[in-house]
């Protein structure tokens, strides 16, 4: 019982950070319906932001998480001007292109401002357990990752259901064209798209750097990317709650089946997981909750 | 539906002040030119079809006028220049599309494909307007909260043309209402499409193959082939042109 509440924790806990991640990938997918590699490299470039203006600045945590949102939003702003927008938005392989490009440039430049030395970024939650049974441990950073998720999921959900921008958004999501002819202006539609997912990613980055067991460095997102692209899929890309969902089953997975399958080495959690996901999609090709394209002609 | 269209409508029996005015328009896609040349009017009120067969560059000619494709010539509206504007801007001044294959918004519910319609207004009637038009269309008001791409053609088709008119436009452009629909299906949108002329008196533009039901509710009519108008006059006269007649009438 305590090794399996242990495997619970560990599972929602990794699982948490994976979902918050991937939330910011389904956003962008939502808004262009294509990968943005780069995603993960402006979500480490948030979490520095987010380190700098808290650490160096002196700025309250979370004040300084809030502005490290802004900051990358703008910055986002500005790539898809000059770098998205002068191309067909219908044309998917040079946009591809591109976000691998500002992949590996982020990366670089990271790189060379703050080195490739750990830091330790400052804690976001009380340290501690809210309850715990021998090894067993529910931190208080798992309780509020999954809180933060939460009532993102809840905020973005209204906004774009309830909101005009959020109306705007999915119409030139679910068809380009037809935006266009009743006067959504798509350059600004998905440049919003951008903003509003590049500063989910940093909140997103600063939640995953937040962990105690974890360390800021600009090589961390390459290392999550994989994990929450998987769990974007695995809930269905176009689905925000999906994301979540996906997110913790990936989480699950990965400390389970290692935990109770003796013979799936350590090593070998993240194939488990991705073994999970192709069985998944071989029986729904569109993910756990993904909507179906529907077509009648 | 506002009282500018009303009075609009009133004037509809003497030939308006010029909506649209196409001269000369050129159109390519990419090295392929498919307009050639191509000088059109609607005038206030006025139903103006566009009769031609496949590839006769019908589709293009409603491209043009929204910013679609490549173009060159003169397209006006109300007097003003906007070739070469972006559909969404062609869109904001008072231009609905309504475009080939219907454009339905497939992953909205039926009510947000009409709030969508109305994307650019700003006044507080558009509640209103979204449950007049499902009075008009019940079947719509039925299916409210319905994702729009599960609906039948026909069914999308009153859509669309629902949704161009939440913007309120001073210009209906549609292309090929009756593509791919029943003809039973094609008969009731003609219906509704002839209702809504008659209530709101909307200027329209319509690209049909169907020249029957199009010269039907029409006042004036073009005949393009090969990227040229070949042919214009009133309905009467195309009904009664022995090519009209031969090319696409059937009789």
């Amino acid at each position: 019982m305590e090794l399996f509440l242990a495997r619970l924790f560990d599972g929602l806990s990794s699982g948490a950070t994976y979902a918050v991640i991937a939330v910011a990938l389904v956003l962008i997918y939502k808004a262009t319906t294509l990968i943005n590699f780069a995603q993960g490299e402006l979500a480490m470039l948030g979490s520095f932001f987010a380190y700098i203006l808290a650490i160096e600045q002196g700025i309250p945590l979370y004040l300084a998480i809030v502005l490290a949102m802004l900051l990358s939003a703008v910055l986002a702003a500005g790539m898809e001007r000059v770098l998205i927008r002068p191309f067909d938005p219908a044309d998917h392989l040079p946009l591809v292109i591109i976000t691998l490009g500002l992949f590996l440039v982020i990366n670089a430049v990271a790189g060379m401002i703050w080195g490739f030395d750990p830091r330790s970024f400052p804690r976001m939650f009380p340290e501690g357990d809210v309850w715990s049974m021998g090894i067993a441990r529910l931190r208080w950073y798992t309780v509020g990752t999954m809180a933060t998720v939460l009532i993102l999921l809840v905020l973005l959900t209204l906004l774009l259901k309830k909101t005009k921008v959020g109306l705007a958004f999915r119409a030139v999501s679910s068809n380009l064209e037809s935006s266009g002819l009743v006067g959504v202006r798509a350059g600004p539609t998905l440049q919003f798209g951008w903003m509003l997912a590049t500063a989910v990613g940093t909140l997103a980055g600063a939640l995953f750097v937040a962990d105690p067991f974890r360390q800021l460095d600009p090589t961390w997102a390459q290392r999550v990317l994989i994990f929450a692209a998987a769990a974007a899929v695995l809930g269905g890309l176009d689905s925000l709650w999906g994301a979540l969902a996906g997110g913790i089953i990936l989480g699950l997975v990965e400390s389970m089946v290692v935990g109770y399958v003796d013979w799936i080495p350590n090593q070998m959690g993240l194939a488990a997981a991705v073994v999970t996901i192709i069985i998944v999609l071989l029986i729904r090709p569109n993910g756990l909750f993904g909507s179906k394209a529907v077509e009648r002609v | 539906m506002t009282d500018a269209q009303t009075t609009e409508a009133e004037g509809s029996t003497e030939p308006g002040r010029l909506v649209l005015q196409l001269t000369g328009v050129h159109a390519a896609y990419g090295m392929v030119r498919v307009l050639h040349g191509i000088d059109l009017e609607v005038r206030d009120g006025e139903v103006v079809v566009v009769l031609g067969a496949n590839g006769a560059g019908k589709t293009t000619t409603m491209r043009a006028i929204c910013g679609m494709v490549d173009t060159s010539g003169s397209i006006q509206l109300h007097g003003s220049e906007i070739t070469g504007k972006k559909s969404a801007d062609v869109a904001r001044l008072g231009v609905a599309h309504v475009p080939q294959g219907r454009g339905t918004f497939a992953d909205l519910s039926v009510e947000e494909n009409l709030q969508v319609g109305a994307f650019v207004r700003k006044d507080k009637e558009i509640r209103s307007d979204i449950d007049r038009w499902f009075d008009v269309f019940p079947v719509l008001g039925e299916r409210r909260q319905q994702q729009a791409g599960t609906l039948s053609g026909g069914e999308q088709q009153m859509l669309a043309v629902a949704r161009a008119l939440m913007g309120r436009p001073r210009l209906l452009l549609l292309d090929e209402p009756s593509l791919g629909l029943a003809p039973m299906i094609v008969q009731s949108v003609f219906r509704n499409l002839q209702s809504i002329r008659e209530e709101f008196g909307t200027t329209m533009l319509v690209v049909e193959q169907n020249a029957n039901l199009a010269l039907g509710i029409a006042d004036r009519g073009y005949v393009i082939e090969a990227g040229r108008i070949v042919l214009s006059g009133t309905a009467a006269e195309l009904s009664s042109d022995d090519a009209v007649r031969a090319a696409y009438l059937g009789y």
